[in-house]
């Protein structure tokens, strides 16, 4: 017999008899104004948010966001097509510009797959991310999120919350671990 | 190289920790205030107490259904391309990575945070293959130049001072002598992981849940170390224990709305990664680990303890825990958790953890998913004096305690024989060569008990 199999019927003998309980709901308290809540939320956790009316203002609000020597290769969704190469090509990246699915106003997390990462890499390696939304895409929590992806068909999907941090030196809170110093969260009214 | 502390007992270790008492107080506070922070964020939450509800019933069905949900993830990994290992032992585990990274032909990769790696000992065992492990959790980095193991599982440096991590760093990292700043000290720490990120062919990541209905794997991390880590290699291997199974998606909702606030009293952690299939030309391994948790499965008293979800809560609240730091107590994960874990694996190494606790329950209280923690102390230590693991001092005492209350005459003797010689020698107890009393002072013995107060006042 195999690992595999001597584990699998260890737990088919010992697994306890069939667990009845009925799924109890849950109260989800989220009858506040979302938009208001994630602006907040993100805000509180190091992250920045910028509100526009149209997508075509995002160059223009960023120039005055991001200090000027970071601006040099941003990587436009528009022209956004995955340029041939190593993950580590874009350890340069200064700024990277990414359309993401949905925000979470409960925690000012973002919803993003590979389908619109350009590189799975990118979201991690560069050094400000700039993540575009609509507004009316914000869910109150991540009860919401997982029913709107519930069925979704990504590769790869990860959820981001403000800049990479750690607090591993005494408890000091320092943004910028190993992932991007800053993250901005761009909402598209229109 | 990590060095594991000599197998000693929990006792002798927190009195070790105890003599510097500054230190104790200052690593109380510290842990304190993440337990307030875990507080705040749960009181954000008015339904919190569902949550905890509903979490503890998903892990009730996953450990009824264990063997179900196992084969439907397996299946559902294998469709989108992940090699799927099983392992029953930490040394099969350590052996099925080593191969891997074996065929891949290097001698140096990149591990972000990982219990069950720990718990399997598999730095030490690659090291001893040759392989170059470099931890990249900012934390675990630290305690890996200090040749130590983490001293808790979310804050693995939490009983390190700046000033020592500013020497750490001076001498590894060639940071300039004297310089403690954690803005700097990160600044430096991310330059010298980015060069390994940057170098490392092979990943090693651990895993928060996975998922049975679509064969994927969420890993959370604050730093992003996992997600560097993954995206720049050609190989992730994903480590996990056969328990971190939940069935659905939609289940993720619950746990990741519990998982930070308990943890560090976050909203959320920065990054929570959804890994279904590898990008193109990469592989993705899991490695399935049962490590004695499929017989643990079997026993109505201590099969809770599998639903545990890695938060840390249960260390920060615990008094005991706050005051004798994460080395004391000779194990993997530490804490109340951790001393409910380990007599599992091996009673006679461990059975001194769960008489390391007060049993005042706040571990149970603050638990995300309702874990009977302290009820599970109080069960083991049972189980560990009657299979004769418990010290002799204890099982002796224990014996006599006994024989005493199960006699009321005998009892009403003993009191009055001790209330005596209290008053009147209270050297006879109050010795070198009674532990109880090292770090405890006496009150002052009353002249009658009160039975014999009442049986006099109720005549007269």
């Amino acid at each position: 017999m195999s690992s595999r199999e001597r584990i699998l019927s260890r737990v088919k003998a010992n697994q306890p008899g069939s667990h009845t309980e009925s799924e109890k709901k849950i109260n989800v308290t989220n009858d506040f104004d979302v938009v208001a809540m994630f602006r907040e939320t993100l805000v509180s956790i190091g992250g920045s948010v910028v509100e526009i009316t149209h997508e075509s203002e995002i160059i223009d609000k960023l120039s005055t966001l991001l200090p000027a020597r970071a601006v040099t290769n941003v990587l436009n969704p528009n022209d956004g097509h995955k340029k041939a190469g190593r993950p580590h090509d874009l350890q340069n990246t200064d700024v990277a510009i990414l359309r993401a699915e949905f925000g979470v106003a409960e925690n000012g997390a973002i919803w993003i797959t590979d389908s619109t990462m350009i590189d799975r890499a990118l979201p991690f390696i560069c050094l400000h991310l700039v993540l575009v939304i609509r507004k009316s895409e914000i869910v109150p929590t991540m009860h919401e999120a997982y029913e709107k992806i519930a069925g979704a068909r990504y590769e790869f999907g990860t959820f981001i919350a403000g800049p990479s941090k750690t607090a591993d030196i005494e408890q000091s809170l320092v943004l910028g671990a190993h992932g991007a110093k800053t993250m901005t969260c761009v909402i598209v009214s229109a | 190289m990590k060095t594991k502390s000599p197998i000693t007992d929990h006792a002798s270790l927190a009195e070790k920790f105890n003599r510097d008492e500054s230190r104790v107080d200052w690593h109380d506070k510290t842990l304190w205030f993440v337990r307030e922070k875990r507080d705040r964020a749960a009181r954000q939450l008015p339904e919190w107490e569902q949550l905890r509800e509903r979490a503890s019933q998903i892990k009730s069905d996953v450990l009824s259904h264990l063997h179900e949900y196992l084969l439907e993830f397996e299946k559902n990994a294998r469709s989108n391309g992940v090699f799927v290992h099983w392992a029953e032992t930490p040394e099969e585990h350590n052996a099925i990575v080593q191969k891997i990274i074996a065929d891949q032909g290097v001698d140096s990769i990149v591990k972000s945070k990982s219990m069950l790696t720990e718990e399997c000992h598999l730095n030490e065992y690659l090291e001893s293959k040759g392989i170059t492990v470099v931890d990249t959790d900012l934390g675990e980095r630290i305690v890996q130049l200090a040749g130590e193991p983490p001293s808790h599982i979310v804050l693995p440096c939490i009983h390190w001072k700046k000033e020592e991590i500013g020497e750490l760093f001076h001498k590894h990292l060639g940071t300039p002598k004297g310089n403690a700043d954690p803005i700097f000290l990160t600044e430096a720490a991310r330059h010298h992981l980015r060069e390994k990120f940057m170098a490392s062919r092979v990943a090693i990541t651990g895993v928060n849940f996975a998922v049975a209905e679509t064969g994927e794997i969420v890993v959370c991390t604050n730093e992003g170390n996992a997600d560097l880590g993954v995206q720049l290699a050609d190989v992730h291997i994903a480590c996990m224990g056969i328990e971190k199974v939940i069935p659905k998606r939609k289940d993720l909702g619950v746990f990741l709305r519990l998982l930070a606030r308990s943890a560090t009293g976050q909203p959320v952690t920065t990054y929570s990664s959804h890994f279904q299939k590898p990008r193109a030309g990469q592989q993705m391994h899991i490695v399935l680990v049962d490590n004695g948790r499929s017989e643990r499965l079997a026993s109505d008293d201590f099969r809770n303890a599998l639903k545990c979800i890695r938060c840390g809560a249960c260390f920060n609240t615990c008094p005991v825990y706050r005051r004798s730091g994460g080395h004391s107590y000779h194990t993997a994960v530490a804490g109340p958790i951790g001393s409910i874990l380990a007599p599992g694996l091996d009673m006679k190494a461990y059975g001194d953890l769960p008489f390391a606790s007060t049993l005042c329950g706040s571990c149970s209280n603050v638990c995300p998913v309702k874990i009977d923690i302290h009820d599970q102390l109080y069960k083991w230590r049972q189980v560990i004096t009657e299979s004769g693991y418990a010290s002799w001092q204890k099982t002796k005492g224990m014996h006599v305690m006994s024989d005493t209350l199960s006699s009321p005459s005998r009892y009403n003797r003993a009191g009055k024989l001790m209330r005596w010689l209290l008053r009147n020698f209270p050297i006879v107890v109050n010795n070198r060569l009674n532990p109880w009393f090292r770090q405890r002072e006496l009150p002052e013995a009353p002249e009658e008990s009160f039975r014999e107060w009442y049986t006099k006042h109720r005549k007269a």
